[in-house]
């Protein structure tokens, strides 16, 4: 938990960085902060310890969660090469801070004990999203998108904080673990039955959190914001954001509500469906790269929350597992969607459609074929690691009791075939369309960071027990 | 003089439960009905000033005072949300010279 420490005390020294002339160390810098981060998390395994007067837990699954933040982060990072060294209005120091402020965010929602913590981590997380986003301060998209996103989110907030308040009044504590105690005491009370405060203040904490990781109905705001945001923020806000939500999703429904399980599994089950056939279907009709990973974003919030209905003991390695695979591949489809459409810039805007991609293979081996196996990993083909990502989530829905589970299963196979069409729309482009892209040049790191995530990719697709056997 | 808490218990808790639900309604429904950016800013904080009140008002029924803690948080965040969505507001202004979020369709699918 001193990476909580360590990345507040990191984000502040990286402000004084950005006085010093040479820019050129911020980069480095941060990666190497990230990295003790890093190791300083791995100091709480196998460890169950209370922090900061009970207000949050680290135990090992948190510690993993924590780990898929950084990775995530620490690659983001590492392919952020754009933020303008040369340009006189950039502010690299500012935006790096600002994404190790929202890992610390994002830090506090997988492992928080009170729900003090899990508001405060939320809006850590958010309100640096909100600068993100709307960092292109000269771009309409950008700041239309940080608008969409601000207001959303702050409304989102609200929903979720009533929601707070209700159950409070229901079970009068914040505290994770004394919800749960004071939920069973107040279905003792009531004879089995739900009261209205704590019906929906259940009802309203789930809807805000399904709003931060963009569910459907709640999905509405995701393209837009996705769309205009800057694609190195988006690629930190469709992995970080989302496995964080996820997580603390996960964490408060299994943990306070595990007994109310038909107040929130039942609305889920609808959300569920409806967010795997919104997701999927729309992204088919997408011409543009950048939109279409915005719904395939949405899909993968659908596959991730089936394993938090099935409520298996499985459920902790699917969801890591899932969310590892979800969050690589996506990264790898940012890196080439950000160089590409800045070589492919039509009157100085980037190009994001298909079209763009058009021949990309030609030129840029490297770059179609990473590009390509992220997909077919999004996508879940075999010997890729979305492959078994699905496999692990479907088998836990599969081993579910209930029959409800085997028309999610039904649903969601389905979906995973309308999403290999889209996916493949990419891979087309780049192999078989005709069309011309020069020769990029990639900096070192970039290329390090593109086959590291690829060889991530297969490996795992290949040998999933590397790491399945740790979560 | 008088203890808050008792002040607070000489109106029914249900009353409370009533006016916040009704305050966040009318929070929601500005929120979803109004189109300038400010106006939907008041509607959002006008939703988390009526869950301050909530808090407030179980925590005094209830003699615990956590409630009145995340209450602090909630105003403090709120602060730090204003000063980030005004900064976001004033750049759209400084753009399109309007903040009617009618107007902001660049964005479409």
């Amino acid at each position: 938990m001193n990476a909580i420490i360590a990345l507040s005390l990191f984000g502040i020294s990286n402000l004084f960085l950005g006085f010093l002339n040479n820019r050129k160390i911020l980069l480095p810098a941060t990666l190497v902060f990230i990295l003790i981060a890093l190791g300083l998390n791995f100091a709480d395994w196998n460890h169950e310890y209370y922090w900061f007067n009970n207000m949050l837990k680290t135990n090992n699954l948190s510690v993993n969660f924590v780990t898929i933040i950084l990775l995530s982060t620490f690659l983001v990072v590492a392919i952020s090469r754009s933020f303008g060294d040369d340009d006189e209005h950039s502010h690299p120091a500012e935006y790096y801070a600002i994404l190790l402020f929202s890992a610390v965010g994002a830090i506090m929602m997988v492992t928080f004990e009170n729900l003090i913590m899990l508001f405060v981590g939320l809006e850590i997380l958010s309100v640096s999203m909100y600068v993100l986003t709307g960092s292109d301060k000269r771009s309409l998209r950008s700041n239309e998108a940080a608008l969409k996103y601000f207001l959303m989110g702050s409304f989102a907030t609200g929903i979720l904080l009533f929601g707070v308040a209700l159950v409070y009044g229901a079970t009068s504590s914040f505290d994770i673990h004394g919800i749960a105690q004071g939920v069973a005491k107040a279905k003792e009370q009531m004879g089995g039955a739900y009261g209205p405060l704590l019906y929906s203040g259940v009802i309203l904490i789930m809807v805000g959190l399904l709003f931060k990781i963009s569910a459907a109905p709640f999905h509405f705001w995701t393209p837009d914001v996705y769309d205009g945001a800057p694609s190195i923020f988006t690629a930190f806000m469709s992995t970080v954001v989302k496995t964080a939500g996820v997580a603390a999703t996960y964490r408060i429904l299994s943990i306070s509500f595990p007994s109310v399980y038909g107040l929130w599994g039942n609305p889920l089950v609808y959300i569920v469906c409806a967010t795997l056939i919104i997701g999927n279907i729309t992204a088919v009709y997408q011409q543009s790269f950048k939109r279409m990973l915005a719904y395939s974003s949405i899909s993968h919030a659908g596959y991730l929350l089936i394993t938090v209905l099935a409520k298996r003991p499985e459920t902790n390695s699917s969801l890591l597992f899932y969310s590892l695979a979800y969050a690589i591949a996506t990264i790898t489809a940012f890196a080439v969607l950000m160089v590409v459409s800045e070589a492919q810039a039509k009157n100085g805007k980037a190009d994001e459609s298909f079209e763009a991609l058009n021949g990309l293979a030609n030129n840029n081996p490297l770059l179609a074929f990473s590009l390509t196996i992220s997909m077919l990993s999004l996508a879940g083909i075999p010997l890729t690691a979305g492959f078994f990502g699905k496999f692990f989530v479907f088998s836990d829905a599969f081993s579910n009791p209930s029959s409800l589970f085997k028309w999610i299963l039904v649903i969601a196979i389905l979906m995973s075939t309308v999403g290999i069409y889209y996916y493949f729309k990419p891979i087309i482009a780049a192999y078989m369309k005709k069309g011309e892209v020069a020769k990029i040049e990639l900096s070192p790191l970039y290329k390090f960071i593109l086959i590291l995530t690829t060889t991530l990719t297969i490996l795992l697709g290949l040998a999933p027990d590397l790491v399945k056997n740790i979560f | 003089m008088q203890q808050i808490p008792d002040v607070i218990r000489e109106i029914p808790l249900n009353y409370y439960v009533w006016f916040s639900a009704a305050l966040f309604c009318i929070g929601i429904i500005g929120v979803l009905t109004r189109r300038n950016a400010i106006i939907i800013f008041m509607s959002v904080e006008l939703m988390l000033n009526s869950v301050n009140l909530l808090l407030v008002a179980f925590s005094s029924y209830k003699a615990d005072p956590a409630g009145q803690i995340f209450v602090f948080f909630i105003m403090a965040v709120a602060a730090a949300e204003v000063a980030v969505g005004l900064a976001i507001i004033v750049m759209i202004y400084r753009n399109i010279q309007t903040i009617d979020v009618g107007l902001l369709n660049k964005l479409k699918w």
